[in-house]
């Protein structure tokens, strides 16, 4: 038997762990790694909430949002590439192009 | 016996989390990372959703594994990338990225488990009895009610591909990459 109180904190530090990576690292592939680690946060915490009331609908939820996984990977994966181009770092307090 | 599991796979996934966004080469968070989606996975068969288990471990441990291992093997140099790294990134210079998630992490928890409180759950103190949810209840409800969302999801893959396509792609010039662009849009 499993608590809903465990599955929750699980979720809640996953997600917590995803937040530190993304505002700590500097490197573009370890931010999409941390963006990552988050959505699989809240996809836990859907499978989850789908169990505790018996209702498929959060396993739907997990279906769009493991597609929309797969979708912002690839265009993420493609920015790294073309930055990767034109800079040779993935450094991205290096992109300061835009400073008026 | 299904908590003993549970809470080995909760382990599991928040240290290899943890040491997914503390790594320093590129590779070991990546293997990480898989660690952490293989647990979540087995977490998810234990909730009774073998469906959603399989697909976690086919396309997040599978396929876009793969994917970020491409562009790893594309960009990493060897020792080179990994002293840039050890010089972008050390866990003493980012003490204050921890307190902030921590505090977040205590201001969630405080949160929910408002919202989980024992009046909420009628009386059962959070224990659930699981049953599976099969793939054929999932089927029924996903090609019924939620046939638009089958099309919408169709559709951002599809764009996600157009995007991913042109901005990979190789541009001689970044001055002519605009009007290159254009022309093929």
């Amino acid at each position: 038997m499993i608590s809903i109180h465990w599955l929750l904190f699980l979720s809640l530090a996953l997600f917590s762990i995803g937040v530190y990576g993304v505002v700590a690292r500097r490197n573009l592939l370890f931010i999409l790694l941390s963006l990552e680690i988050m959505l699989n946060a809240v996809v836990l915490l859907f499978i989850a909430g789908s169990s505790f009331h018996g209702n498929p609908d959060g396993q739907i939820m997990y279906l769009l949002i493991l597609t929309l996984a797969a979708s912002e990977v690839a265009v993420g994966l493609g920015l790294v590439i073309h930055m990767y181009r034109q800079h040779h770092t993935l450094d991205v307090d290096k992109l300061s192009q835009l400073r008026g | 016996m299904i908590e003993v599991l549970f809470f080995i796979a909760a382990a599991v996934a928040l240290i290899s989390a943890a040491m997914t966004v503390t790594a320093h080469n590129a590779v070991h968070g990546l293997l990480y990372l898989v660690v952490t989606m293989l647990a979540i996975s087995l977490i998810f068969f234990l909730l009774g959703s073998p469906f959603a288990a399989a697909l976690q471990v086919i396309v997040y441990a599978g396929a876009i594994m793969v994917l970020f291992i491409f562009v790893t093997m594309m960009l990493h140099q060897g020792e080179k990338s990994l002293l840039e790294e050890k010089q972008l990134f050390q866990i003493s210079g980012s003490i204050g990225a921890f307190l902030l998630s921590a505090v977040l992490l205590v201001e969630l928890v405080y949160v929910l488990a408002g919202f989980a409180s024992p009046q909420l759950i009628n009386g059962s103190e959070g224990y659930f009895t699981i049953q599976t949810i099969t793939v054929k209840e999932l089927g029924i409800q996903l090609y019924g009610p939620y046939q638009l969302l089958v099309v919408i999801a169709a559709m951002m893959l599809l764009s996600a591909l157009i995007s991913a396509i042109h901005i990979a792609r190789r541009q001689k010039n970044p001055m002519q990459a605009d009007e290159e662009g254009d022309q093929t849009l």
